[in-house]
């Protein structure tokens, strides 16, 4: 049996609940569940957090696959976030625009602000 | 005791319910066949041969082709031993699949590491090496002094020196078995196993479980 096909089928990343298609350039909202730990209290409780932003990057294949998520703070602070694409704690990816971009990691907005960084939308 | 033959694929990750990140090797493994059973009294100690991978008759040599073919065995490539307490429980010809291991279940996996070849002390045996600055020359990865002067006037024995690295068998212990599939041969444990994508692996049942530990100390 070929090799990809057997670390695929361990990996099971083609059962997971459906995720959309995503591109660098998208702005999206990712729901994701994490457990908060409150100090003194013994109770975990797991929160659902959304982080809404521009996809800047997505890199690997297969189960190690990941996309990092770029959106301005307060104060004009960037703030890039890395996901597992294929975590079961990612609830879900809403794709909120497209934007036509002309390539596959948009590191340059990195040293955009303001209007400079906006993207062109896609028109389909 | 119970072990399989396999080959190592590579490596991944995968998911648990909770979100966290399992490394994972996957090893394609049997299905072998059991192609001698050792036994105390005939032979002076308790094991199973297995043999693993079919292949064309033409890459055996006679004898080994034929000592197969009297079993009615397949060509097989490898033939292993594997120490077993209960020989009498395998018969020659049976075949062995990956359903003999469960997911959870702790094994030992055994390797041949990747060969390095002639490698220096730095890289063998994790010495610092010398400055690299400060007017030094040649001095990086050198080895240092290797003992004292004309008392005791030689090195002594077992000093760490460059030399040939890796290409050894070795074992790593009580890894656990995260996925089986007896269908695809596919079996996955936790964490890395010694050497390289396609090399020779043999899975065995763990010899120090935790278990173990506690009833003996």
């Amino acid at each position: 049996m070929d090799v990809q096909q057997a670390i695929r089928a361990v990996e099971r990343v083609s059962e997971k609940p459906t995720i959309p298609e995503i591109r660098p350039g998208d702005t999206v909202r990712v729901h994701y569940r994490f457990t908060e730990e409150k100090a003194g209290e013994e109770e975990k409780t797991e929160k659902v957090q959304v982080f809404e932003g521009v996809v800047i990057k997505i890199r690997g294949t297969g189960a190690g696959k990941t996309f990092t998520v770029r959106r301005i703070g307060a104060h004009n602070i960037g703030i890039e976030r890395i996901f597992p694409l294929y975590s079961p704690n990612i609830e879900k990816i809403e794709i909120v625009r497209r934007a036509k971009v002309r390539r596959s990691k948009l590191y340059y907005l990195r040293g955009l602000s303001g209007k400079a960084a906006r993207l062109k939308e896609k028109r389909e | 005791m119970k072990g399989i033959i396999g080959r190592k694929l590579g490596m991944t990750r995968i998911f648990t319910e909770s979100g966290e990140v399992v490394p994972v090797t996957v090893i394609q493994a049997g299905p072998c066949f059991v192609t001698q059973v050792k036994t105390e009294e005939k032979d002076g100690y308790k094991a199973i041969q297995l043999g693993f991978e079919e292949v064309k008759p033409k890459s055996l040599t006679r004898p080994e082709l034929m000592r197969l073919k009297k079993n009615h065995l397949p060509p097989l490539r490898y033939l292993k031993e594997i120490r077993v307490d209960n020989p009498e429980d395998y018969q020659v010809g049976q075949k062995i699949t990956v359903s003999i291991f469960e997911v959870g279940e702790k094994v030992d996996v055994t390797g041949w590491t990747k060969g390095r070849g002639f490698a220096g002390v730095v890289k063998r045996w994790g010495f610092g090496g010398g400055p690299r600055t400060h007017g030094q020359s040649d001095r990086t990865r050198a080895p240092g002094s290797i003992g004292a002067g004309t008392d005791p006037g030689r090195v002594i024995k077992g000093l760490r020196m460059a030399g040939r690295m890796g290409n050894e068998r070795r074992t790593v212990q009580n890894l656990e078995v995260v996925f089986v599939d007896p269908q695809r041969n596919l079996l996955a444990v936790k964490g890395a196993v010694p050497g390289a994508k396609n090399s020779l692996v043999i899975v065995k049942q763990a010899r120090k479980t935790e278990e173990k530990r506690k009833k003996y100390g």
